[in-house]
């Protein structure tokens, strides 16, 4: 029986030539003992190890069996390596064993990988720097204390080395040191945990640390699978957790009983900075009116917005609410709604198929007495209004505006002059097609009764070619009622 | 009022910890050796975990938590009276270069409120990340949350300095962003996304030389929705990650729980954040891309269209279709072998390895580390049958937990 001494560091290459070597003579695994950095004479019965006395013979073994080994060898069980030899042994026989995922040993092989596989991991997550005084060539340096359960240093070293290349940095642990120096990685055998200098930096990491748990949440299971308390006591920020796991009730209480506060002075001016949110629908656009009418100004009535269905084919739009039509909230109720009414059942034209709504929103008034009297819109009132309206011939997509008198006109095709002569024409506008028609309101005060039927005349044409280029207008027994 | 930065960064973090995402891996693999500092090598790595059980992988801080907008459900809305404080971008980089250098961290994971506009908050978030990259020759990882109203040009700059970019759609129909987050606009946020996915495809195209344009966002980029804050069904929530997986080619959809802020808006409830609830979502959204499930499958189980919240997703899919099991072991296909409650895509690899050299046995399962006190009513292989067990009454009763006692008090 021969024993063979691997060292602590280099124990994987050591591992392999060994292998390598008794494969290629035949040595039976019972023939082997293994001895893990102890080059004195571990069995009785055993003697070291006898130089080759043959060249051993080429081997080869799987790729996926090497890769294996290397990982297994800086597992803590020390049967490690014997487990490992009779492995490769059956192996040599029985090359696609490897891929056999259900047979125990190399299950058992497969386990050990992964327990330093996950040792390593944790020691790339869990090893905290700390600053040490600067070297005379003027690279940062840094150490920490480490304790993992595989010897896991070594393979794991060059990972910090590809991480924190442009900084000294030391890693000790009771089982082997690893040194980077000026680009040099070194190891040596393990010390008892140095005296390393305070870092001010680990309280700010606490502080983070403190303020990124959200304490309405707690899995304390979900943090210790994956955060085992063995690494706590060389981790920081693991000094708060106590605290931070007492106190979350508490604060999740507190949150929940402090009732809804109201905003700061701030939020409002911030409001009013704001470029207006674009409205998507109608509901949106009567809950901004509801909104403003909370608050009403002196001489104006309330925002009247239009009715109809959305879409629509043809819009009409008049100039502003009235009297009737602000005591009831809807638009085209008064006399001249009225009149609008009666000329589109003569003209063929379904006042339900239509959106119809005024170019300025809000009756204008000056009392006397205590009569409300229209007040026509100056520009301020036009621009207000603008803007609703806008908004309703967007959500309202129109074939056809019919802009009736003259306050419509201004809003739509920017000027009302002679609208007399341009009745009864299309014209093409930023908003789509705006047929021009009269007012009703208008015809109603004309005072002459010839020059009324007249007038009467022209706007039922008019409503009737809206009808008739929009698709609307009604079969004849419609008309011949009126 | 001047804050220390230890203040300032209590408030900045405490303002960033409702973002579910602290991913730092699938980028491109680079490290420091020559120059720098830094590396990534694919998988990323958990430095610490916080009592909440999730992973601290990355700063995740907020440049500021001022913000213009109003969004109901977020802590750091116009209207909330939260303590408000702002790094500049100096700090920032010097925090995540001293956090990196001692290992606490991966990279940095930069969000913001919106200050000023929306192209002035993405415009200092970029500076932050161009100075890491080309000044700090930092290799580390760097998120950048990016804001959907931003100007386009600053999305294309933002993607070649970070890793990945998110933009949150927050939740999951347009009509609750409407309600809830007046300001911001889906139809933006698809625009973003989208913006995304044409410049990742492009930086893919090499030219006719050859030669590789500049990486962009090589982790490609995640959204987050909040769960629980409006009425949305789990149908819904699934059905939106799909089209989102689909449209944007999206890494990943975080489902975030709708947590009780401090100082809450009178909008939303103060409730318990539905944990089960967002665990099964993510149960779900595994089951749709690892296991070939679509949404109507998984969530046809229950008529209100939401998930079982005592069973997980498949084991709830497999109890409802039990006419296709048991699973014979031995010869079943891949497609169906994942189908199976407690064989995960790893489990059904080693069998299908495994089981070109033996015939499986019951044992041969049970050392390969299937899950098999789910898996057992729903396969047959050598020395095992269920018997009667896959059709019994009483299947579902020894998977659901018991019914448990409500406290009287």
């Amino acid at each position: 029986m021969q024993t063979i001494a691997l060292p602590r560091i280099g124990t994987d290459h050591a591992w392999r030539d060994a292998a390598r070597r008794h494969l290629g003579l035949g040595t039976p695994p019972e023939d082997l003992l293994w001895a893990f950095d102890a080059p004195a004479q571990t069995d009785l019965f055993g003697s070291p190890e006898a130089p080759a006395p043959t060249p051993s013979p080429a081997l080869t073994m799987p790729r996926a069996a090497l890769d294996l080994a290397d990982r297994v060898v800086w597992h803590a069980d020390p049967q490690r390596f014997a487990r490992l030899y009779a492995f490769f042994w059956r192996l040599k026989s029985q090359p696609g064993l490897i891929r056999d995922t259900a047979d125990p040993d190399l299950i058992q092989l497969r386990q050990m990988e992964k327990n330093t596989r996950r040792c390593a991991h944790k020691m790339k997550a869990f090893v905290r720097f700390r600053d040490i005084a600067p070297g005379t060539d003027g690279r940062r340096r840094f150490a920490a204390w480490f304790e993992p359960t595989h010897h896991t240093v070594e393979p794991t070293a060059p990972f910090f080395a590809r991480r924190f290349a442009d900084m000294d940095w030391m890693i000790v642990t009771p089982d082997v040191t690893a040194r980077f120096e000026d680009g040099v990685l070194r190891f040596s055998p393990g010390s008892p945990r140095p005296d390393l200098p305070e870092d001010a930096t680990e309280e700010l990491w606490g502080t983070y640390f403190c303020n990124i748990f959200n304490p309405a949440r707690v899995k304390i299971s979900a943090m210790t699978s994956e955060m085992p308390r063995k690494y706590w006591h060389n981790m920081p920020e693991a000094k708060h957790i106590p605290r931070l796991i007492a106190e979350a009730e508490a604060r999740t209480r507190e949150m929940a009983d402090r009732a809804p506060s109201l905003p700061p002075v701030r939020a409002a001016a911030i409001r009013r900075s704001l470029p207006e949110a674009p409205v998507q629908t109608m509901d949106a656009l009567r809950a901004r009116a509801a909104a403003a009418n909370e608050t009403q100004d002196n001489g104006y009535g309330r925002i009247i917005l239009g009715e109809g269905p959305q879409p629509a084919p043809l819009m009409v739009i008049g100039e502003q609410p009235g009297d009737v039509e602000d005591q009831q909230g809807r638009p085209f109720v008064g006399p001249a709604g009225q009149m609008f009414d009666s000329a589109a059942q003569t003209a063929g034209l379904p006042r339900k198929a239509c959106f119809v709504t005024n170019a300025v929103k809000r009756f204008r008034y000056t009392l006397r007495g205590k009569r409300r009297l229209h007040h026509p819109p100056d520009r301020g009132d036009i621009a207000h209004g603008k803007w609703w309206l806008e908004h309703e011939i967007a959500l309202t997509r129109p074939r056809l505006i019919l802009a009736m008198g003259g306050t419509a006109a201004l809003t739509l095709t920017g000027r009302k002059d002679g609208l007399l002569a341009r009745r009864g024409g299309v014209e093409e506008t930023a908003h789509g097609p705006v047929l021009l028609t009269l007012h009703p309101a208008y015809i109603l005060r004309l005072a002459d009764a010839t020059a009324r039927a007249e007038a009467l005349d022209a706007y039922t044409q008019d409503l009737a070619k809206a009808a008739h280029m929009t698709g609307l207008a009604l079969p004849l027994r419609a008309q011949g009622r009126a | 009022m001047p804050r220390t930065l230890d203040e300032k960064l209590a408030i900045l973090s405490d303002a960033a910890r409702y973002d579910a995402s602290c991913a730092s891996s699938g980028t491109s693999r680079r490290d420091s050796r020559s120059g720098g500092l830094g590396s990534t090598e694919g998988s990323g790595i958990c430095h610490a975990y916080a009592p909440d059980g999730r992973c601290i992988s990355l700063l995740k801080i907020l440049m500021t938590n001022f913000c213009i907008y109003d969004c109901a459900y977020c802590i750091n809305r116009a209207s909330s009276n939260t303590p408000r404080a702002r790094f500049t971008p100096q700090e920032v980089i010097d925090l995540t270069l001293e956090f990196y250098r001692r290992n606490y961290i991966e990279g940095l994971f930069l969000s913001s409120g919106i200050i000023r506009s929306p192209d002035a908050t993405m415009e200092d978030m970029v500076t932050i990340a161009r100075k890491l990259r080309q000044e700090h020759g930092f290799k580390g990882y760097i998120h950048l949350k990016t804001i959907p109203d931003a100007a386009q040009e600053l999305i294309d700059q933002a993607g070649l300095y970070a890793d990945r970019l998110s933009i949150n759609v927050e939740l999951p129909t347009e009509q609750s962003v409407r309600a809830y987050a007046p300001e911001k606009s889906p139809a933006t946020i698809r625009d973003a996304m989208q913006r995304v996915k044409t410049r990742r495809t492009a930086s893919k195209d090499r030219t006719h030389t050859g030669k590789r344009p500049p990486k962009f966002a090589p982790a490609g980029q995640s959204t987050q929705m909040i769960v629980g804050a409006d009425a949305s069904t789990d149908r819904t929530i699934l059905s939106q990650s799909t089209r989102l997986y689909g449209d944007f080619g999206l890494r990943r959809v975080y489902y975030s729980a709708f947590s009780p802020i401090p100082d809450s808006s009178a909008m939303l409830p103060l409730i318990k954040p539905p944990l089960i609830r967002e665990h099964r979502l993510y149960q779900a959204d595994w089951l749709m891309r690892f296991y070939g499930f679509d949404v109507g499958e998984i969530t046809a189980a229950r008529a209100d269209g939401n998930l079982d919240l005592q069973l997980d997703p498949k084991l709830a899919w497999a109890l409802a279709n039990r006419h296709l099991f048991p699973v014979q072991v031995q010869t079943a296909d891949r497609d169906l072998l994942l189908r199976v409650p407690g064989f995960g895509t790893r489990t059904v690899q080693r069998i299908l390895t495994a089981r070109r050299h033996r015939t499986l046995a019951y044992d041969d399962l049970k050392r390969t580390g299937a899950n098999l006190k789910n898996a057992h009513p729903f396969i047959t292989l050598r020395h095992w049958s269920p018997g009667a067990l896959t059709d019994s009454a009483d299947l579902r009763a020894r998977f659901a937990p018991p019914p448990e006692q409500l406290s009287l008090f």
